[in-house]
Formats: structure tokens, C-alpha cells, sequence
């Protein structure tokens, strides 16, 4: 590079702004590049975790991600990609992924449904919910998300499908009433969904 | 060089504390103290960056000139974060799914920043790794601190949920203090953390004016010009 150019003083800031913004962000693609697929991977092993427990163990013996199904009209209206379990090629049940509007966001649920349209188990994947009040939703910190477990649109009626303040069924926390209402919420429309695309969900190919 | 490490170890950790002296990373601080186990996931992930990002600022001293200093802090600190996230995310997945929430919170850690412009920039790498670990260390007690005042006063626990950031093998530190203690909520939300702050800032300034009083006593007992010198670190 020429000297003269470095010298002049306006000059030297600008060309070490732009040598920094290519270094890191050559830095980042880089890394993009090399851990990319770990974490494809990584998040492929926690799909799979998840996949396994909305349903009881040993109830299938498929490769549940890769026996997939997509349905331009899902539990919230928009597409959803349905996962078959099945044993002996036969479909046990199906899982697929339901959103609630919760108070920080949207809170990604994953629920198991049986043949019967009765929930096999619900689990949250993501959400930003308040830490300390609306967490109470995750599995590792509180029992309520099992309480899904067992039900179906008949059991309680659609009218008890809400939490205990608004005359439901269901255990509200202290402090928090909008993130259970969200999850209830969308485990209903989830049912609702299955009702609706029953015949198609469980038609074998 | 001793005494400038020493002096470095007990401003981050008590004399210019980033959150009870300096006053900065209040945003992160209200959003993850609902309780003590929150609060030390935050400091270890702080801690870990503020020492590489001290020690990277202070290497690239010699090139950086002051009109462009601060965006140059930012990128780099924005890209040590993220490079941070991606490793973690790839490598140490297990512990990224704890940690991920405060990560992302770090790059709006105006402490980090502040450090790169008051200490690394104008020191050699060493002290300011140093100086990145004490501030860190600082700031994850009190993290711990806040967070502990809010989960005793607003659910009646302690360390809850310290298995998952820590292992199992830590589940000892889960307390329960006391049985069918209904929580009071206000603690947990935001105000709360207001309050806790408030209140443990007013300890130690107490503990401070305290330390300086003694401090004049002995010395006009033993006679000695009275020459002026800062409390010094006491434990917390």
C-alpha cells in the first residue's frame, strides 16, 4: 500500500475501521462455516430428545425425523411439519409443534397425539417468559406441563379447556396467569388441528 | 507490578464494583437476578468475555487511534460475543442451552465497553486481562448478591435450579427456606431488583464510611500523619 496515503491523517482511521470490520466479520463467516453443521447436528440430537419425550418410550420404532409430513394449514394457521411414529409401519401417534402468545413472545410447544386424538405429552421448546414466574412451564422446573397428559377434547369439555381463574381445568402460577392461558391455549387449537386433519394425518401411504 | 495487580483486584471486586460503585450493567442486571442461580450463570458468561475482550482491546492498543476507538471496541466486542455463542452452541451444546439466554444479553453489557474505554486501552495486556477478571468476579458477586435477595424475599428458595447451570452434583445448593412461604412477587419482577440494589448500595457505602472512620482513629492514636488513603478491600 502506498505510504503516502497512510500518512495523511484523516485516511489512517477509515482504513482501520475497514481492516477491522473485514477481519471480524471474515472471523465470523469462518466460524459460520466450521460450526454451521455441529450445531445442525446439535439441534437435530435436541429435536430428536424432545421428539421422544411427548410420547411413552418404546412405542415405536421409526426414525421420527425423518417420517415427516407437511400441512400448509397448522394448529395456528400456518404450515406445519407433522412427525409419525409408528410401529410395526403402522402410525401410533403423531407430534407437531403448537405456538402460544405468551407475555414475553411466542412459546414453541411440541405435543405427542395418539390415535384417539389423546395428548401422549406436551413440551415446551423455546419461550421467553418472565425467569422465575412464567419458567414454570419448562419440565425440569414444575410438574405442570405433565398435567396435559391424558387429555383430549372430550376430557375436560371444550368449555374447562382454560386455566382454574377463568373456570377451567387447568393450575395457573402465582404471579403469572398469561403464559399457562398461552400454553392451554394452543394444546387446544393443537387438538382442534388433529380433530380436523385426523383422516389425512393417520392415512398410510 | 504486584501492588498494581493487587490494586486492580480490589477495585473491580470492592472500591470501583461495576454494579455498587460504577453504577453500569443495570439493564442485564434487572432482567436475569430473579434468583441466585441466574445471577451466576450472567457473571461466569460476563466474566469469560470481559477478560478476552479487555485482553484483546489492550493488544490492539498500539493501532488504534482515538477517533475510530470506539466503534473498533464495539465490533470486536460484538464479534468475541457471537464467536463466544457459536462455539458454545457447536462444542459445549449441553451448556449453551443454560447459558444461551445471558450470552445474548452480554453484547448490551455497557460494562464491557466501559472497560475496554477506561482500562484496556490504556494498559498493558496482562494488567487488563487482570482487570477484566476482577471486574468479572465484582460483578458476578454481585449478581449472586441481588439475585439471592430477590429469590429469598420474592419465592423462599435458594440456588434453585443450580443442577441445571451447574450439574447435578450441585444440587445440594438448592435450598428451600421456608415451607408454604407463598413469595412475595414484587421481589421477582423488576422493582424488586430496584429494591435489592438500592438497599445492598446503602451497605456498602455504610461499610465504607465505616472502614474510613476506623481508619482515621488508629491513625490519630498512633500519631502518624494523616495522609489520605482509600478504604482498603475488606471482604464482603
Amino acid at each position: 500500500m502506498n505510504g503516502n496515503l497512510l500518512s495523511r491523517p484523516s485516511l489512517y482511521p477509515a482504513i482501520l475501521l475497514a481492516a477491522v470490520a473485514l477481519i471480524t466479520s471474515a472471523l465470523l463467516a469462518l466460524a459460520n462455516r466450521y460450526t454451521a453443521s455441529q450445531i445442525a447436528a446439535a439441534e437435530a440430537r435436541d429435536l430428536q430428545r424432545l421428539l421422544t419425550q411427548v410420547l411413552p418410550p418404546a412405542s415405536f420404532d421409526n426414525d421420527l425425523l425423518a417420517d415427516t409430513l407437511t400441512l400448509p394449514d397448522g394448529p395456528q394457521g400456518q404450515p406445519v411439519t407433522v412427525h409419525r411414529a409408528r410401529r410395526l409401519g403402522r402410525i401410533e401417534a403423531v407430534i407437531f409443534r403448537v405456538v402460544g402468545r405468551g407475555y414475553g413472545g411466542p412459546i414453541l410447544c411440541l405435543m405427542g397425539v395418539d390415535r384417539d386424538g389423546t395428548i401422549l405429552g406436551v413440551r415446551v421448546i423455546s419461550h421467553k417468559e418472565t425467569p422465575g414466574l412464567g419458567d414454570k412451564i419448562e419440565a425440569a422446573r414444575s410438574d405442570w406441563i405433565h398435567s396435559f397428559t391424558g387429555r383430549s377434547l372430550a376430557n375436560p369439555p371444550p368449555a374447562r379447556w382454560r386455566v382454574k381463574k377463568e373456570g377451567g381445568e387447568f393450575d395457573q402460577f402465582t404471579g403469572a396467569t398469561i403464559t399457562p392461558r398461552a400454553v392451554v391455549h394452543a394444546v387446544r387449537e393443537g387438538l382442534e388441528f388433529f380433530a380436523r386433519y385426523r383422516s389425512l394425518l393417520l392415512q398410510e401411504e | 507490578m504486584d501492588s498494581a495487580i493487587s490494586r486492580v483486584m480490589g477495585d473491580g471486586l470492592w472500591r470501583n464494583n461495576v454494579v455498587f460503585s460504577q453504577m453500569l450493567a443495570l439493564c442485564p442486571l434487572l432482567a436475569v437476578t430473579t434468583s441466585a442461580t441466574n445471577g451466576l450463570g450472567m457473571g461466569l458468561a460476563t466474566t469469560a468475555v470481559l477478560i478476552l475482550s479487555n485482553l484483546i482491546i489492550s493488544l490492539l492498543r498500539p493501532l488504534v487511534v482515538p477517533e475510530v476507538r470506539i466503534p473498533v471496541f464495539i465490533t470486536v466486542i460484538a464479534t468475541l460475543v457471537t464467536l463466544v455463542e457459536m462455539a458454545l452452541n457447536a462444542w459445549l451444546h449441553e451448556l449453551y442451552q443454560v447459558l444461551g439466554l445471558f450470552i445474548a444479553l452480554i453484547v448490551v453489557n455497557c460494562a464491557i465497553l466501559g472497560r475496554a474505554e477506561a482500562f484496556a486501552s490504556k494498559n498493558p495486556p496482562l494488567l487488563a486481562a487482570v482487570d477484566g477478571f476482577a471486574m468479572g468476579v465484582g460483578f458476578t458477586i454481585a449478581l449472586v448478591l441481588i439475585g439471592s435477595v430477590r429469590e429469598i424475599f420474592g419465592s423462599g428458595t435458594l440456588f434453585s435450579g443450580a443442577s441445571l447451570l451447574l450439574g447435578q452434583s450441585f444440587s445440594f445448593l438448592e435450598t428451600k427456606l421456608f415451607a408454604g412461604y407463598e413469595g412475595f412477587l414484587l421481589m421477582i419482577l423488576p422493582p424488586g431488583a430496584f429494591f435489592a440494589v438500592g438497599f445492598l448500595l446503602a451497605g456498602k457505602r455504610l461499610i465504607d464510611r465505616w472502614l474510613l472512620e476506623t481508619d482515621e482513629l488508629s491513625r490519630k492514636q498512633s500519631g502518624t500523619s494523616p495522609s489520605f488513603s482509600p478504604p482498603s478491600p475488606k471482604k464482603e
